[in-house]
């Protein structure tokens, strides 16, 4: 008989909003203490103190427009936030500050998040959904200065661009854009290029959220279907199907890889949470606890794995924390 | 011949007891071999009547002479076996001589048979003689062709009941075949019995009696042409109109049966032989039967053209239709699978091939199956092989060969809890308007039928603000998913939408009856949510006991699914059941909870527009014509809602115009109809107070009195009769009860 799913670790109350989007700092040393970011609909971002488990501080820049995006940048002072306002901004939050240093007007208003990747020490590259219905821009921050726009050929039909992922092989080499669009097509640019790599049917419904693991050059997607889409790219760069997934309930709003690639997490739009094996999508557990749809995953960067952390962020206004399968 | 009892001389007394010695004895043989004698029947006819006449008819004229007190013997259960075995005696003589040599006649004993048996005393003597002779003729062709001679010489005025006698005595066609021979075809009275007035005429036969009669006909080739006539004829009885119409359930049954045992016994050649008759008749006969709105006879139709097209159509497509199994279907079929055991020896090389015939089919049916399974199995293999062909390239191997188990260190947890999530249903009224007419989402559609209903009565304000566009949508929801109990459910929600805004909703629903563009199905809800919701209006203790379980059923079902004549049958005979114990102890009801009944004030909503305009057809729907299914529908509910208007203001009026309703539709031809006319008119008595019935309509009383005597002796619907009766009980008791007032 297996082993009923555990409960969460704890559960972290008082957005008094709709969660939208959840990110780990934990990777310091002591006597930095972990803390989790949270975006919410009522524009606030709180910063969750992880040993207290209360909130330290609420950041309010988006004009109590919703915040879907939170990244940090480097370690826990440097924030990266998107709302509904239009608006990317930057914060500092060392030593007690919480002001914006920074912003930038993307003027798009869907709900897909932008794409943060370090090309080099203080030297980001994001990519995130511009003005242009079809069109995704590529950015150098902090400079802000735009390194391409990344236009579908005219008749693709592609649609919104839904979800992004900038990634590279490894340093130093050519950054690549994974994008999944309205269409339910997943496709792959060539950043510095601005071209198309290759594309890919996943989904008869726009892809909600997609993940890719760069070593196994294997990714996944969701959408509002009752499947998951596995897939992988050669190397002649060509994105394939791998296999899919049946789910019990349609609607994936989320997909995370945890970082060492062993399990991956699905925030559901039946209000639970499922983990899968990543090498075989082995279904392993389904996580019950919200009352609303959920939002977002995301697992923690705690140096030592056993101390890593799952937060699953939902509309019935709570977080909930878990620790599973920290073992291996 | 001493017991004449117009010579004087000898006591009545005394001529008894000789004649008992002359019984006892077993003198009657002799006097019957007698009777045989060549020279003794030309010699005098007249001598030779006398004597049949006497023989016959001796346990009456003791009887009479006697007064009663004649001894046992005499008794005509144990007279007629007693003149049994004297016949049986007799025959085994002409054997005997027979086999000698000498020739003898058996008219005179077929002449007694033949009285005994048109005197209706085929039990006593047949019931000796019939197995007697099945043993004799078993292995004897001589004691064969004295039976046939013995019932070939039956004049014909008496053939009728000695064939009669036969085919219901004979345990088995083979042995009715032994003991008549070829009768049907050499004398044509007997063919007339046989083939006319016991299959189509009567109907009063058991199965055993048409299993008999068929299987004779069947077992040998100069009769089976009769069989095929007989078929036809009873497939022309079957395929009438008028007949299914106008001829009384018990005989359709009796013929569909007989055709039944008919195409069991048919064989290969001769159906190929008329395939095309039985085609037409089988296409007409399921045309006016699907016609009928009595469930038996649709039923009945049903099983016979499929019986009819399994046997002409042995490849291809088949008749198939779906309706209810029960007994009557079951034997129906019983009869068609089922070969007399009789028939099995004669027909066996038949058989045989039949048989060797369908082993071979089933082998090739067989082997098909099995290439196409492998035809299946083979694709299935390679594609396993894609997959991990698919795989491999995108997977470098060793790393895949790495990873084989490495997702096994994950122990997965319990998922068992991981079920598909259910749907929430909209919580406000307009909610499910919008949900109802516009939205495509099903699940989100199905959890709204399914909380319509509570939501309705949950919130009586909010519904009333919009319940005639409720109403509305419900008529016209069609079931875009399989919900389960779909058509209950929207019932249900349209019953509490009636109840609870009855005035609006009962005038939109009555006026859309008998507007243009319904399907008759939408027209019968129509007065299938009526009556529902008319019962839950006066029945106050029902209608809070809903209101208190919010979504709960009615209690009641009244109409569940499309075959309720049954019910309405039932319910309304345990009303008047009820009823008329109720008058004949003269006890008064008392209404255990006293609250308002709801539907005084509404009644005549309910009714007036419903019998109004039931005269004027439209070009989609009439009523009077073709659509008399609907009208026994509205005849029906016009009963329950005259009979739930009991003790309202309305219900003389409502009593009034429903007398007249029944009077101009009282000679309708279909017995569904009829039925509800006549359930009204118990409804009517039951419901409207007794002085009002004497005081506003005791001439169309009187009119509706002599149409139900005739109805009583006339009808052929034996429900019909049986409804016809109750009313004129219900008429009666009344009048008492009115001749009792005022002493």
């Amino acid at each position: 008989m297996a082993l009923p799913p555990p409960d969460p670790q704890f559960v972290l109350r008082g957005t008094s909003a709709a969660v939208h989007t959840l990110h780990f700092s934990c990777g310091g040393q002591e006597p930095d203490v972990p803390v989790l970011f949270s975006g919410s609909e009522n524009g606030f971002i709180h910063v969750w103190n992880l040993k207290t488990h209360r909130v330290d501080t609420a950041l309010d820049g988006h004009g109590r427009k919703s915040v879907y995006c939170v990244e940090t940048m480097g370690g826990k002072d440097r924030l990266l936030s998107q709302g509904r306002d239009q608006r990317i901004c930057l914060w500092d939050l060392a030593e007690g500050r919480t002001s914006v240093m920074d912003s930038l007007f993307t003027e798009h208003v869907g709900f897909c998040r932008c794409s943060l990747l370090k090309v080099a020490p203080g030297r980001w590259l994001m990519a995130t959904a511009a003005r242009g219905l079809e069109e995704v821009q590529v950015l150098e921050l902090p400079s802000k200065t735009s390194v391409c726009t990344l236009k579908p050929e005219v008749g693709a039909k592609l649609g919104m661009p839904m979800c992004l992922k900038l990634w590279q092989l490894n340093s130093g080499s050519q950054p690549l854009l994974l994008a999944g669009y309205e269409d339910g097509s997943v496709v792959l640019w060539n950043v510095s290029m601005g071209k198309v790599l290759s594309q890919l049917i996943c989904h008869q419904e726009p892809v909600m959220s997609l993940d890719f693991d760069s070593e196994k050059a294997r990714g996944i997607s969701g959408s509002s279907e009752k499947v998951l889409s596995i897939w992988s790219l050669n190397e002649q760069q060509n994105l394939q199907v791998y296999k899919t997934q049946e789910l019990v309930n349609a609607g994936i709003a989320d997909i995370t890889i945890r970082p060492d690639k062993k399990i991956l997490a699905t925030a559901g739009w039946d209000h639970r949470i499922r983990i899968f094996g990543w090498k075989k999508l082995k279904p392993l557990a389904v996580l019950d606890y919200h009352t609303a749809t959920v939002h977002c995953v995301s697992f923690s960067d705690h140096t030592n794995p056993r101390e890593r952390l799952l937060a699953a962020g939902s509309k019935d206004h709570r977080i909930s924390v878990w620790s599973i399968y920290t073992q291996t | 011949m001493s017991w004449n009892d117009g010579r004087p001389g000898l006591q009545p007394r005394e001529v008894v007891v000789v004649l008992e010695q002359f019984l006892q004895e077993g003198r009657l043989s002799a006097l019957l071999w007698e009777g045989c004698q060549q020279q003794a029947q030309a010699a005098c006819p007249e001598l030779q009547d006398n004597l049949l006449n006497k023989i016959v008819c001796l346990p009456e004229h003791v009887s009479n002479n006697l007064q009663g007190k004649n001894p046992p013997v005499f008794f005509p259960q144990n007279y007629f076996p007693l003149l049994g075995g004297a016949v049986l005696q007799v025959l085994q003589q002409i054997s005997d001589s027979l086999r000698g040599g000498l020739d003898c006649s058996i008219s005179f004993v077929s002449h007694v048979l033949g009285k005994v048996c048109v005197h209706g005393r085929q039990k006593e003597i047949l019931g000796v003689v019939v197995p007697q002779l099945t043993d004799l003729t078993r292995a004897d062709c001589i004691w064969q062709r004295i039976c046939w001679r013995l019932v070939e010489c039956v004049p014909d005025r008496w053939m009728e009941a000695v064939v009669l006698g036969f085919v219901q005595r004979a345990p088995g066609a083979d042995v009715l075949s032994r003991l008549l021979g070829n009768l049907v075809v050499k004398n044509k009275k007997a063919q007339f019995v046989v083939t006319q007035k016991m299959l189509l005429l009567q109907y009063g036969h058991t199965t055993e009696v048409l299993q008999n009669l068929l299987g004779y006909l069947s077992l040998d080739n100069l009769r089976r042409a009769l069989l095929l006539r007989v078929l036809q004829e009873l497939l022309e009885t079957w395929g009438s109109s008028s007949a299914v119409k106008h001829s009384p359930p018990e005989q359709q049954l009796y013929i569909s049966k007989a055709i039944l045992i008919c195409l069991s016994h048919l064989k290969e050649t001769e159906v190929e032989s008329c395939r095309q008759e039985l085609l037409t008749s089988m296409m007409e006969g399921v045309k006016c039967h699907l016609d009928s709105s009595l469930p038996q006879l649709r039923r009945l139709g049903m099983v016979v053209a499929e019986s009819i097209s399994a046997k002409i159509n042995t490849e291809g497509p088949v008749l198939k239709f779906e309706y209810e199994e029960d007994d009557e279907t079951r034997e129906l079929k019983s009869l068609l699978v089922q070969t007399p055991p009789s028939c099995v020896v004669p027909s066996l090389p038949e058989d045989e091939t039949l048989f060797l015939v369908s082993a071979k089919l089933g082998v090739r049916l067989q082997q098909e199956h099995r290439s196409e399974k492998t035809d299946v199995a083979l694709p299935l293999v390679p594609e396993s092989n894609k997959k991990s062909h698919t795989a491999a390239p995108v997977v470098p191997d060793e790393e895949s060969e790495a990873e084989l188990d490495s997702d096994d260190e994950l122990v997965p947890y319990d998922m068992s809890e991981d079920k598909e999530l259910k749907i929430k249903a909209p919580v406000y009224i307009r909610d499910c308007i919008e949900v109802l007419t516009g939205s495509e989402d099903v699940d989100k559609w199905e959890a709204t039928v399914k909380a319509l209903e509570g939501l309705v009565r949950k919130n009586p304000a909010a519904t009333r603000e919009v319940s005639v566009e409720l109403a509305k949508i419900l008529l016209h929801l069609e079931e875009k998913t399989c919900i389960e109990g779909f058509v209950e459910l929207r019932q249900r929600a349209q019953v509490a939408v009636l109840t609870t805004d009855p005035i609006p909703v009962t005038k939109y629903l009555t006026s859309q009856f008998y507007s243009l563009n319904y399907s008759l199905r939408q027209r019968m809800d129509i007065l299938d949510v009526l009556v529902l919701a008319a019962q839950e209006l006066s029945c106050p203790k029902l209608h809070g006991k809903t209101k208190h379980s919010g979504a709960q059923k009615p209690l009641i079902q009244l109409l569940p699914g499309s075959d309720s004549s049954k019910d309405w049958r039932r319910i309304v005979d345990e009303r008047i059941q009820s009823k008329t114990r109720r008058f004949a102890t003269g006890q008064s009801q008392v209404e255990v909870a006293s609250s308002p009944n709801k539907f005084n004030s509404v009644a005549g909503h309910f009714f007036f527009p419903l019998i109004q305009h039931f005269d004027r057809p439209l070009t989609t729907f009439d009523l009077l014509g073709e659509d008399h299914l609907v009208l026994g529908r509205l005849v029906h509910t016009l009963a329950v809602l005259m009979y739930l208007a009991v003790n309202t203001v309305a219900v003389t009026a409502m009593g009034k115009a429903l007398l007249e309703f029944v009077w101009a539709l009282r000679f309708h031809t279909d017995s569904y109809v009829r039925q509800g006319l006549l359930s009204c008119v118990s409804s009517l008595l039951l419901s409207v107070p007794g002085e009002r019935l004497l005081a506003d309509m005791a001439e169309e009383l009187l009119e509706t009195q002599s149409w139900l005597g005739d109805v009583v002796e006339k009808d052929p619907n034996g429900d019909c009769r049986r409804l016809a009766l109750h009313n004129l009980l219900l008429m009666e008791n009344l009048k008492k009860k009115l001749e009792a007032v005022p002493s």
